[in-house]
């Protein structure tokens, strides 16, 4: 059943006057998926770039107890953006005009829709860098990465979206506009409420604009492939260079699974008979980046490390970044469906959970592919699987639970980057306890006293168990 | 007619749709997208129709009617995608699927039977639209014709395509068209020229340059008879089974004569002739004699970059050039290099490459007739970009992309200071062939 009523919709039209409403079933269709599982249908998708619309838009969803759903490019792989009750989508992907980049303050004004590519180029052009760089930045808004707290290799030396936000615009679940934070980097007057709305996954309000702090863009890069013939030694090698006083801008793993499957899809001469290859990116002035290198290889082969590749040329340091890349396209050949987990632990325990996916993966029986920012704990475990097989997804579901299990042993957490959304809100009570996610829910009350705001994430309901089947 | 779940997966192939993960990262580079901004017009989105049709969440299939109508067939969300999704095979049987249940109204179904199955695959009608255009430019009825704004009336926009037709080829020229032409010097390779319909009827002579440059550059060129319509205006628009009568009548015609290569210089018919071994896969009758057209065939820039390039060309000093890509040359062909390495290879040229420049003019075979406001939101991306340049020759690979593109220039005013050509047009240019 529809909770947008017929005289609702006319509410809306009348509202926006500069955007379009969408409500045929093809497009009501092509709004009701993301880049995790399901098909939801809103009753309604709006497009508008104007705030003052959008917030008349949340008013009346708010006295009208209609669910919204801030949406970016939907490339959530959590189920972040789903309308899972029905109700309206805002798709913000087109409210994108805003683009500055302020040199003499080293910030950036943007709009939400803004793809985060696009404001890489505009701090580059003015030798700047804003730093976090999810591998989905040439199709992903920086609402979306403000909303989910995203995260690339950069979150190594960097850290990650929130570390580089500091003032936004946010509509209220009730409507109202109101602006967190400012300008400067300091700023310490009341509740660090930017923060807060940072990561809370489109639950608190909606983004409508956002100051972020850059960086001046480091001189030079150097890169090393150092391969191993043990998983776990790759995973010391990991420990050891990040305690010996090098920072590191990246450091990326591949295990065998992952270097098969790229030379598979690709042959680019990568060692088959591996069981793990790192990737160390140093970034910084070109004379410390001399020293820095040598160490880095050194510390390598001291534990372990069959060979270490240093490359000569931008040429051939692109070929090996390329390796990297391919692991998303190349895994996804050997069967379709792909469970992309994100869960991270301590830098110190990269062995430690090295050892227990490799449990896991024998126990279940699954085809799983680990490979990732290895250097700030947050592994890539992705396991490989057809969701038409139902036993297959029934192994997989305990799995995925094995793997929340470990990280949080260890110490970690269920996500790293990706966000809870639908997916792993089973899970929260086991990572947060009862009072620590019975806080969070108390917030999410305060600020939407109606529920309206992307309604069914973050948060089980009763006896939410994870599907996948 | 109630059908089941299966027959509907195996017709529309949602086994293909599951190789799409929804990653987005096909969004920015389909033009339809970029001009509308919205879901139902992009790739995931129309793979994710088809794949709810396949789930069976989707029973109303004039669901999908509008979106598949507006996608451009550029397949550059192929190219894009890192999963390898078959879009454009994927388009293809969807396109098919509905229009084996759709109820054409009366007038539409006849001109639609008229077309595809009378007009394009046929060497008369084609010649008759040929010598329409070479009377009505030759008798100064055109530019009657256009002062009085008739033209403007004419239904389907045709008025603004007539605008951009030119350099007819009179009757006699083009019966008198040659069936060989022998390499000049020494011979490297003996090719079938593939004439296509559109580019015979009305850009006749560029089909004669590109024979006269095959032979400049080595090639001992056959024009081989009953050869017709590569079938890509058909399998594009869900008329498969006729698609497939015509690839078979040209595999049939080809395998006459034993050469190297059959040469095209049409992106989209080369993409068509590319993928015979496809379109016959399951014809166990056809399917080696599909695969072995299928590897003679080429791009004629690929021919004239094995002959070693051509030689002595020089450029006009005067002017800036710049390349639009053809779309299924690239995405589907993906011949990307050579046009640009023969474009370079003219001493003193002056290139400038356009920004975006792989993605679609609008053009799309007969999108641009068709959806035409939606083609002209493109076409005005394109032009936007093409301006940036400031080229005064836009160099394009495809008659369709030539019509498209001319009308850019018309429709930008620009039509004295630029023009737009075909390649083998200026390749002839610089080698000083008229
Ligand atoms: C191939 C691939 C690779 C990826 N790689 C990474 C990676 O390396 N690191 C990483 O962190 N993530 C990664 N992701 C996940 C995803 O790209 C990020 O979560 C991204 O930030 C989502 O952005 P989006 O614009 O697509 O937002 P959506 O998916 O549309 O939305 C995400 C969430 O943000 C909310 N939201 C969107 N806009 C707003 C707004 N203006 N105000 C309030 N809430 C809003 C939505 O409600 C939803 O909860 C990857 C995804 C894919 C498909
Ligand atoms: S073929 Fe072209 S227009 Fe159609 S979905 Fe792909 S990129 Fe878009
Ligand atoms: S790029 Fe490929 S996998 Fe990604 S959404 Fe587009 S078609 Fe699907």
């Amino acid at each position: 059943m529809k909770v947008v009523t017929p005289s609702h919709i006319e509410e809306i039209k009348s509202i926006v006057k500069t955007g379009k409403v969408l409500t045929d079933e093809s497009d009501r269709f092509s709004y009701s998926f993301d880049g995790s599982f399901g098909t939801f249908l809103p009753d309604v998708v709006i497009q508008t770039k104007s705030v003052e619309e959008l917030a008349s838009l949340v008013k009346l969803a708010n006295r009208e107890k209609i669910p919204v759903y801030p949406r970016g490019q939907a490339t959530s792989l959590s189920g972040g953006p789903l309308p899972v009750k029905g109700g309206m989508v805002l798709d913000l992907s087109v409210l994108d005009d805003v683009l500055e980049i302020h040199e003499e303050d080293l910030i950036a004004v943007v709009s939400p829709g803004v793809l985060t590519a696009d404001i890489h180029k505009a701090a580059e052009k003015k030798g700047l860098m804003y730093p976090p760089d999810p591998s989905s930045s040439h199709v992903s808004t920086i609402g979306g990465n403000l909303a989910e707290n995203s995260g690339g290799p950069r979150g190594l030396k960097y850290g990650v979206t929130k570390d580089y936000v500091i003032g936004l615009e946010v509509i209220t679940p009730e409507g109202e506009i109101i602006h967190t934070g400012g300008r400067t980097v300091k700023n310490v007057t009341g509740y660090d409420l930017t923060k807060l709305i940072v990561g809370s996954e489109g639950t608190l309000g909606i983004i409508t604009k956002a100051i972020l702090r850059l960086l001046p863009k480091p001189p030079a890069s150097e890169t090393i492939m150092a391969v191993f013939d043990s998983l776990v030694d790759a995973g010391s090698a990991i420990s050891k260079i990040l305690s010996s006083g090098i920072l590191p801008a990246k450091m990326e793993l591949m295990d065998q699974a992952s270097i098969v499957a790229v030379e598979n899809y690709e042959p680019l001469g990568l060692p088959v008979d591996a069981e793990a290859i790192i990737l160390i990116e140093l970034d910084g002035h070109p004379l410390a980046l001399k020293d820095e290198i040598k160490q880095a290889a050194e510390l390598c082969y001291l534990v372990g490390a069959r060979a270490v590749r240093i490359p000569k040329n931008e040429a051939e340091k692109a070929e090996i970044w390329k390796a990297r890349k391919l692991v998303s396209p190349a895994i996804v050949r050997i069967k379709p469906t792909k469970i992309s987990e994100d869960a991270t632990v301590p830098r110190s325990k990269i062995p430690q959970m090295c050892a227990r996916l490799q449990e896991i993966r024998d126990k279940y029986n699954i085809h799983l592919v680990v490979f990732g920012h290895a250097g700030d704990g947050n592994l890539h475990p992705n396991i490989i699987c057809d969701k038409n097989d139902i036993e297959e997804m029934r192994r997989v579901e305990q799995a995925v639970a094995e793997i929340f299990t470990a990280a949080v042993e260890l110490g970690g957490t269920l996500s790293g980057e990706h966000g809870i959304g639908t997916m792993k809100a089973p899970f929260m009570e086991m990572e947060l306890g009862p009072v620590g996610l019975d806080m969070m829910k108390r917030i999410k009350k305060v600020w939407d006293p109606n529920n309206i705001m992307n309604p069914g994430k973050i948060f089980p309901e009763k006896g939410q168990k994870l599907e996948l089947s | 007619m109630k059908e089941s779940l299966e027959e509907l997966r195996e017709e529309f192939q949602y086994n293909k749709t599951n190789s799409c993960v929804q990653c987005g990262y096909c969004l920015p580079v389909c033009p339809t997208y970029v001009t509308t901004r919205i879901e139902t017009h992009s790739p995931r989105g129309r793979i994710n129709l088809v794949k709810m049709v396949g789930e069976g969440k989707i029973t109303d299939l004039s669901v999908l009617e509008e979106p598949l109508d507006l996608c451009l067939g550029c397949r550059a969300c192929e190219t894009a995608c890192p999963t390898g999704v078959e879009y454009g095979s994927i388009l293809e049987s969807a396109r098919a699927a509905l229009v084996k249940r759709k109820k054409f109204k009366a007038p539409v179904r006849l001109l639609r039977k008229t077309m595809f199955q009378n007009v394009f695959p046929s060497k008369t009608a084609m010649n008759v639209i040929g010598n329409t255009f070479w009377l009505y430019e030759k008798s100064g009825l055109q530019k009657a014709m256009r002062k009085t704004g008739i033209m403007k009336k004419l239904p389907y926009h045709l008025g603004e395509f007539e605008a951009t037709m030119s350099q007819a080829v009179s009757p006699a020229e083009r019966k008198q068209a040659p069936s060989k032409a022998k390499a000049k010097g020494e011979k490297k390779y003996t090719v079938a020229f593939f004439t296509g319909c559109i580019m015979d009827a009305m850009f006749h002579r560029i089909n004669r340059l590109s024979v006269q440059l095959l032979a400049e550059a080595g090639c001992d060129v056959i024009v081989i008879p009953n050869q017709t319509c590569c079938g890509a205006l058909h399998a594009h628009s869900g008329e498969i089974e006729e698609a497939k009568r015509l690839a078979k009548q040209n595999i049939a015609a080809f395998e006459q004569e034993n050469v190297d290569f059959i040469v095209n210089n049409a992106g989209g018919c080369g993409a068509m002739l590319h993928e015979y071994d496809h379109l016959l896969a399951d014809d166990p009758e056809w399917a080696d004699r599909a695969a072995a057209f299928t590897a003679k065939s080429r791009d004629i820039s690929q021919v004239l970059v094995a002959c070693g390039g051509l030689p002595n060309l020089r450029s006009n000093p005067e002017e800036r050039v710049t390349y639009q890509p053809s779309c299924h040359m690239t995405n589907v062909q993906k011949v990307t290099e050579e046009p640009l390495n023969l474009l370079k290879s003219i001493s003193g040229i002056n290139f400038v490459e356009m920004e975006q420049a792989n993605m679609c003019c609008g053009s799309a075979g007969i999108y641009n007739i068709i959806n035409y406001d939606a083609s002209m939101d493109i076409l005005d991306e394109k032009m936007k970009h093409t301006k940036a340049t400031g080229a005064s020759v836009v160099i394009t690979t495809n008659p369709g992309c030539l019509i498209q593109m001319k009308l850019g220039i018309e429709r930008e005013k620009l039509s004295d200071s630029v023009r737009a050509l075909h390649l083998v047009e200026y390749l002839a240019e610089a080698a000083g062939i008229s």
